[in-house]
């Protein structure tokens, strides 16, 4: 069984949010590591990179495929996790530790859109 | 995936956890405990596969090795009963119809091993092109199943499970009516991963018992089903090509880089002889290379090639490889970017990421 972490928001393609004040943490999920098999490459945008929701901010690559990973929010990114580059394994090892990209919100209002921990649940159950 | 056929080992994918996809219209798992732990299993111990999607096709009667002879590149009059050699069914022009494995039990009797994704096609192209012959033609496909067991630990595992003394099966050497479990079987020392091992066929009705004698005999040896992901990769590493890769019908084999199972001299005519031998002395204008990705990132099939923007080739396969460690790939390129060391930029995402020619030999290992 895939671990979901109270307390985060999640997108309907497996990424997982952290909001602290007007900037939020984006990795993508136990249950999407677990899918992808292991990750070999994660290539990361360039920080101050603007985005809207939906654009595609990186790449996770595993063994047998390159799956594109979705920005759930709009923003900018304002770091990215470089340890990643050298270590995309950690991904798999904890994927609520190891964050992909840190983004300034540019609309909060689209956090609304975000499932809970429990909607997640069960839309992974679906 | 419903539609997916199922192999008569498809409850021990079920059984041994596996995670089930379509491949080439058949049910089978991609991986079972994971891809990388899958593909190092065979290089230091044993793996075993179902790959009982491959297809047959038995080739009897009296003008069996004339029949062979004029649909494959290889020559099956230079070995004798009970070899094996790899080989092409070409087209007129010298692509590749498919890879395939032919048997010689005797000159008048031979079995074809083709690619899943091709029976059809293959049996189809066998027909058309062999009416000239007196020879008998089927399609076993469906009646075989076929295992394979592979790694330096195979043979120790499938002797507890046989009374034929396995030395006397030399390499692409196969033994008919092998007792293993208890079953009739063929048995083969081939392979597809680069390691010593065996390839096993047998009636499907004896699939479970032989998969289960080998996986409950091989515990100690540390045995593990393998997914069709390491067998990917592992094929690779070992520089053999996949068809709808490194071959199709608009690659020749000599364009492939496989030249020495293209027998241009062997007497009897076959089916694209022609083209390739002009194609060998006109020179390719285009081969398959192996590279080294320079920079980040993973190279994949169908990434483009390219040389201060304009497009040389294509990426035929890519990985970040297990046992290598490295970023590689084989591409197919204009012939003046084949020298080893020549640099040239794959396409990742539209960004040129650069990358070097190095020997296709990978695996530098015994």
């Amino acid at each position: 069984m895939s671990k979901i972490v109270e307390g985060l928001l999640y997108s309907e393609d497996h990424e997982w949010i952290k909001v602290e004040g007007n900037e939020a943490y984006i990795g993508v999920t136990d249950h999407a590591q677990h899918q992808l098999g292991e990750i070999v490459y994660v290539e990361l945008p360039a920080v101050d990179d603007e985005l809207n929701a939906g654009d595609v901010f990186g790449v996770i690559e595993s063994v047998k495929a390159a799956s594109d990973s979705y920005l759930p929010v709009s923003g900018k990114i304002v770091a990215v996790n470089e340890d990643l580059e050298d270590n995309p394994g950690l991904v798999n090892e904890d994927p609520y530790a190891n964050w992909v990209v840190k983004v300034e919100l540019s609309d909060s209002s689209e956090l609304d859109k975000l499932m809970d921990a429990k909607q997640y649940e069960e839309f992974c159950n679906e | 995936m419903s539609e997916s056929r199922k192999t008569a080992l498809y409850n021990m994918h079920q059984k041994y956890g596996g995670k089930v996809v379509d491949y080439a219209g058949w049910a089978l798992s991609v991986q079972f405990e994971g891809l990388n732990p899958e593909h190092e299993n065979v290089r230091t111990k044993v793996g075993l596969f179902d790959v009982s999607h491959m297809g047959e096709v038995e080739i009897k009667g009296n003008q069996a090795t004339e029949c062979v002879q004029y649909l494959i590149t290889n020559d099956v009059e230079a070995i004798v009963d009970g070899q094996i050699v790899y080989t092409f069914m070409c087209n007129e022009n010298g692509g590749v119809v498919d890879d395939l494995l032919a048997y010689r039990y005797s000159k008048d009797h031979y079995l074809l091993v083709i690619n899943a994704s091709n029976i059809e096609k293959d049996v189809k192209w066998i027909l058309e092109n062999t009416k000239q012959f007196d020879v008998e033609i089927k399609n076993i496909s469906d009646d075989v199943s076929q295992v394979a067991i592979q790694g330096p630990l195979a043979q120790k595992v499938l002797q507890k499970v046989t009374d034929t003394n396995l030395d006397e099966i030399e390499f692409f050497h196969l033994k008919r009516d092998v007792n293993v479990a208890g079953a009739k079987c063929l048995v083969s020392r081939t392979g597809y991963t680069g390691e010593d091992g065996f390839e096993i066929y047998f009636d499907n009705k004896d699939a479970e018992t032989i998969w289960e004698a080998l996986m409950e005999n091989g515990k100690e040896e540390g045995i593990k089903p393998i997914g069709l992901g390491a067998r990917d990769t592992l094929r690779f590493e070992a520089t053999l090509p996949l068809y709808g890769n490194e071959l199709s019908a608009d690659i020749t084999p000599l364009e492939a880089g496989y030249g020495m199972f293209v027998k241009l001299k062997k007497e009897s005519d076959f089916i694209g002889k022609a083209a390739l031998a002009k194609q060998k002395e006109e020179g390719l204008k285009r081969k398959i290379v192996g590279f080294e990705l320079i920079g980040r990132g993973i190279p994949r099939h169908g990434y483009e090639v390219e040389v201060d923007g304009k497009k040389i080739g294509v990426v035929t396969t890519g990985y970040a490889a297990p046992t290598v460690k490295k970023n590689i790939g084989n591409a197919l390129v204009d012939i003046e970017y084949t020298e080893l060391g020549t640099e040239f930029d794959v396409v990742i995402r539209n960004k040129p990421v650069k990358a070097k020619v190095i020997s296709k030999r990978f695996l530098s290992k015994k």
